[in-house]
């Protein structure tokens, strides 16, 4: 039984100490169960470290964050993996994570330079994705390809509350990019297509395939969910003229008492072995393209040219301007 | 003896005072208009209400800061006599040991206790499937096994029918003959008194007066008895 | 002073377990208030999430409360087929999984409810569950069950030899309303609807999924807000101060009013009614009935049609989580007995104020005890190795303002009616507790342990915080298949949960019934 061996490592934790080295990573809940990327990650590394990996989930990402800084130096997380770029600004400013010393090429759109290059010093990425709204096409044929066309629309649509969900804040930044000054106006026109806002990206997604909305704010992945799981074509990403990014991303602790493992582990994120995981267990693009690419259904409705992103040490401000204006607009 | 010296109780504005002995052995009624403080008296003899001056002894040990459940005396309330999750032999029992932890010598007790009130053949009943005399019978099937010196009756038998009632004063007489305990009885009827006690006590303006013998007593009740006999 | 010495220990040990309590609740949040810096305090934001908060927490407890008494009416003078089977479904909704009974208000709600449904084939205009009335619709929805079963109980407690008196006396049921019932009602409900008051106060994802957007921002939510958002912590502490006076303030009033004096007592007969045996009051008793039964159980029943297929596909981790789950509800039952009867003793024998200190459990958000809980274990052990215990302390505290209300007034009248007796009889201690209180208690006793063990299992409660891969819950595994897009799976896991939730609701609730019986 899996409790069982679950009692005896709770009890194998508390009184042994463990002979071969143990990395800690604190990641977000969905990469560790049994459905996301982490029973494959372990498996994987550990064939290549003689060490155990001890995968931990802690709510989601920013749940993540504040757990790290709750811990403080006396953290037993070596690396913390899920992070996004609107948290990296907050999470450096901790002092708490230290650089990862890699030069990595990767494969993620770049708004601000050459494309390839990945400037962050403190955190690596492993995987991204598009913000985009799904739809179910059998239901609807034409979407909308842009925020005007959807605020012009009588589409009714679900989101994420910013203050409680990853992608939530990712919309509310989206269309903070996107209409500047001009955002509350927007988020006015739009609220009467916003049905609900929900508390996080699961209570949204069932809402809409509960038939609750006709679009949900999701990723331009969801669609390859359903073909590469289910073999549904029903559900597509409606292509925006523009669409906000969420690039992942892990650091490694100052404090880590694992410093050449957790080296290893990054590299090894970045690596063929881990990044091929990634499309079928966390339905986001591989921050490296394995050799072996992904699956056609990962094919990306819209272009590197479409993809945009507010420089991460811009967000924090950005962001409590961007929440109040949204706040004001959907209260009225 | 039961000795109340110089008692003086209280109960919010209320007052009574009562300084008077009870011989052993006797059978003594209390009675009074209503309100007068018949059951409080019996509550202060009991332990349920402390006094606020004087002191209460049986022969010669002082009652007065003893628990209710330590004194020696066993009494019966208006109502509320049995615990009605529990069954017939069980409420009987906890007047031998309140854990009902009974050896078999005291289990016997019980059955011969309910034998005696006439109900050997219900111990497992629960107190809801027994008629008003029947649960009257047990509780006092209790006091038996109690064997407590002195026993309290605040009107238990008021609710039953007169016959009933007359059944019962006999069978607590008849108890007493057996165990030679000591009986204070609550009544607002004199027949009752008169029935069952040689002896009463009229408790009446704020005072318990010394037992006085019961048929003198109602033959030439002093004013404030008579304007309750009427 | 021999009655108060006896009173004075049947106390201690209640207000041990009151300051264990408070301790617990209270220095996580001073735990997580050390541990803040410099943060922005409470602004017009957080105020006017105070306002709503309130707002919607005082409606959805006079709805609850005001509907219950009907329906509870109706339970009360009737005699079915199925009645007490009735009685224990109507109680699912409030020991449901949020996220899943928000599901099924939406399968009859919803824009593509049933309702909706309906009304757009017969051409009519549709009606939308969104805004502040659909927020109150879903706390009537999980409340109205507890306010039920509470007033349910107070009619209960009315003595049949009562109800005997009132036939004889030729009562009609306006007369028994005014000398019966209205005065139970007047020391019922009070308490009912601090506590459904206390529960809507720290409502979140209903008040905002139903709410529909940031207009409904509840207390909690700005809580979590503080918490990850901003990572405010003196901010998430002094919210979390504003909803435990809020609910302080609403307990001491309930207690005010319904620390009233009981009905006597009776010889456990079988309530029998000899009232309202007219045909409209017969008619009305059976809509009341039909319409409260369609409302609590019509949801749930699409939610169990919706999951049921997906059952046997359950992957076994699914199992192993309603494993752990099922061990944390009965160690969470285990405590909240260790916790609450000693303050139920306590608070009936006259110190009512320490059912108050049982309430700081609902006021208490799961977040900051949860954060709290954490800073204190982190610095002399894993949090991660004490995830399952913490878990089952934490529900506990949370079911314990209900098994309060449940068990209280059984104490009082236990005290009321068999004080003297038992003084009399030397009955005292454990004999005391052994032989008179827990018999008397036993069907309070019964719900108080089937409705934490249901709240338990269906709480997503504090593991979120401490989880590893291996320690999930069954509600946490749900959560984690719907993150996993298998929302297929995770509606069965709902079934499975609540179905576990119900049938162990119904074992402690039917054993603590099974002597009213015999």
């Amino acid at each position: 039984m899996k409790y069982l061996s679950f009692a005896a490592g709770l009890f194998a934790a508390t009184t042994a100490v463990a002979e071969t080295p143990v990395l800690t990573v604190y990641t977000y809940d969905s990469f560790v169960s049994d459905w996301g990327p982490g029973p494959a990650v372990k498996a994987a590394f550990e064939e290549t470290c003689n060490c155990e990996l001890n995968l931990v989930g802690a709510g989601d990402g920013a749940a993540l964050l504040a757990r790290v800084k709750l811990e403080g130096a006396r953290s037993d997380a070596d690396v913390v993996l899920g992070l996004d770029t609107n948290l990296t600004a907050a999470a450096a400013d901790s002092g708490l994570f230290a650089e990862h010393g890699q030069t990595v090429t990767v494969d993620v759109p770049n708004p601000f330079g050459a494309p390839g290059t990945w400037t962050d010093a403190n955190f690596l990425p492993f995987d991204w994705g598009y913000f985009a709204f799904v739809y179910d096409n059998t239901k609807l044929d034409t979407a909308p390809t842009s925020f005007d066309e959807l605020a012009a629309s009588d589409l009714k649509i679900v989101i994420q509350d910013p203050r409680s969900s990853t992608p939530g804040l990712g919309l509310l930044l989206w269309v903070k990019e996107q209409y500047g000054d001009d955002a509350p106006k927007m988020w006015e026109a739009l609220s009467d297509n916003i049905v609900t806002v929900t508390k996080g990206w699961s209570e949204a997604y069932g809402l809409f395939l509960e038939g609750e909305a006709d679009m949900v704010l999701s990723y331009t992945t969801s669609p390859a969910y359903h073909i590469v799981a289910e073999e549904d074509q029903s559900k597509s990403a409606a292509a925006f003229d523009s669409h906000y990014m969420q690039i992942e991303v892990a650091g490694k602790l100052a404090n880590t008492d694992q410093n050449e493992l957790a080296d290893q582990f990054l590299a090894f994120m970045v690596s063929d072995a881990f990044q091929t995981i990634i499309p079928t267990t966390n339905w986001m693009y591989p921050a490296v393209t394995p050799a072996a690419g992904v699956p056609d259904a990962f094919a990306a409705p819209v272009g590197p040219e479409q993809a945009r992103l507010i420089a991460p040490a811009d967000v924090p401000a950005i962001r409590d301007e961007a929440l109040a204006e949204w706040s004001a607009a959907l209260s009225q | 003896m039961l000795t109340l010296d110089a008692l003086t109780l209280t109960q919010d504005d209320f007052q009574l005072t009562a300084d008077l002995t009870v011989a052993t052995g006797s059978r003594t009624a209390i009675i009074g208009p209503s309100g007068a403080g018949k059951s409080t008296l019996l509550a202060a003899i009991s332990g349920f209400l402390p006094p606020k001056h004087g002191h209460i002894r049986w022969q010669d040990t002082d009652l007065t800061q003893l628990p209710p459940g330590s004194r020696p005396i066993a009494m019966l309330f208006q109502d509320n006599n049995l615990f009605p999750h529990l069954t017939v032999a069980q409420n009987v029992g906890l007047g031998l040991r309140p854990n009902l932890r009974l050896t078999q010598n005291e289990q016997a007790k019980v059955a011969a206790a309910l034998a005696r009130v006439g109900l050997a053949d219900m111990p497992d009943r629960k107190p809801a499937q027994l008629s008003g005399g029947q649960q009257s019978r047990v509780a006092l099937a209790r006091v038996l096994v109690q064997s407590r010196p002195l026993i309290l009756l605040d009107e238990p038998f008021a609710a039953l029918g007169p016959a009933l009632k007359t059944d019962m004063l006999d069978l607590v007489a008849a108890l007493l003959d057996e165990t030679n305990a000591t009986l204070l009885m609550v009544s607002h009827d004199p027949t009752d008194a008169r029935r069952i006690a040689n002896q009463t006590i009229l408790v009446a303006d704020g005072k318990a007066h010394p037992p006085q013998d019961t048929q003198t007593l109602l033959d030439s009740p002093p004013d404030a008895l008579k304007a309750y006999l009427g | 002073m021999v009655r108060s010495s006896v009173a004075i220990n049947r106390a201690l040990p209640g207000k041990i377990a009151a300051a264990l309590v408070a301790a617990i609740v209270l220095g996580t949040l001073v735990a997580v208030a050390l541990r803040a810096e410099a943060g922005r305090g409470l602004g017009p934001a957080e105020w006017s999430a105070i306002r709503f908060t309130v707002f919607q927490a005082v409606l959805s407890a006079a709805f609850s409360v005001l509907l219950a008494i009907p329906v509870a009416r109706a339970l009360a003078r009737r005699r079915f087929y199925g009645r007490r089977l009735l009685i224990s479904l109507l109680g699912a909704p409030f020991i449901l999984p949020v996220i899943v009974a928000v599901m099924g208000l939406l399968a009859v709600f919803g824009r593509s409810g049933i309702l909706n449904e309906t009304l757009r084939a017969l051409g009519l205009p549709e009606v939308s569950i969104y805004g502040l009335h659909g927020v109150v619709l879903a706390h009537v929805f999980f409340n109205l069950p507890l306010a039920t079963r509470l007033v349910l109980q107070g009619w209960q407690d009315i003595p049949s030899e009562r109800f005997r008196l009132a036939a004889q006396l030729g009562f009609g049921p306006r007369d028994i309303f005014r000398t019966l019932e209205a005065p139970m009602l007047a020391r019922t409900l009070p308490g009912a609807a601090a506590i459904i008051f206390a529960i809507c106060l720290s409502s979140f994802a209903v008040a905002l999924t139903l709410g529909g957007g940031p207009r409904a921002t509840t207390v909690e939510l700005a809580i979590y807000q503080a918490f990850r958002f901003d990572f405010d912590l003196g901010r998430a502490a002094l919210l979390s101060c504003v909803q435990i006076a809020l609910v302080g303030a609403a307990a001491l009033v309930a207690l005010k009013l319904s620390n009233r004096d009981g009905f006597g007592t009776g010889l456990d007969r079988t309530v029998q009614r000899w009232d309202a045996q007219n045909t409209l009051l017969r008619a009305l008793d059976t809509t009341t009935i039909t319409f409260a039964a369609l409302f609590l159980i019509l949801p749930i029943a699409l939610v169990i049609l919706r999951g049921a297929p997906a059952l046997t596909d359950l992957p076994t981790s699914v199992w192993s989580a309603a494993l752990a789950s099922l061990l944390i509800a009965l160690a969470s039952t285990i405590l909240m007995l260790a916790l609450a009867l000693p303050i139920a003793i306590a608070a009936g024998t006259g110190r009512a104020r320490l059912e108050a200190i049982g309430l700081l459990g609902i006021a208490a958000s799961p977040l900051v005890i949860g954060t709290g809980l954490f800073i204190v274990i982190n610095p002399i052990a894993n949090p991660f190795a004490l995830a399952l215990p913490v878990t089952a302390t934490v529900n506990a505290i949370m079911a314990l303002p209900f098994a309060l209300r449940i068990m209280v007034p059984a104490v009082r009248d236990t005290h009321a009616n068999y004080d003297r007796l038992s003084t009399s009889l030397n009955l005292t201690g454990l004999s005391w507790l052994r032989l008179l209180l827990i018999p008397r208690l036993r069907p309070n006793l019964g719900f108080a342990c089937g409705l934490t063990a249901a709240m338990s299992m269906g709480d997503l409660g504090v593991i979120a915080l401490f989880a590893d891969p291996q320690t999930a819950t069954l509600p946490l595994q749900m959560y984690r298949l719907m993150g996993a897009y298998r929302m297929e799976l995770a509606s069965g896991a709902a079934v499975l949960l609540l179905a576990l939730s119900f049938g162990i609701f119904w074992i402690f609730d039917k054993g603590g019934r099974a002597h009213a019986d015999a």
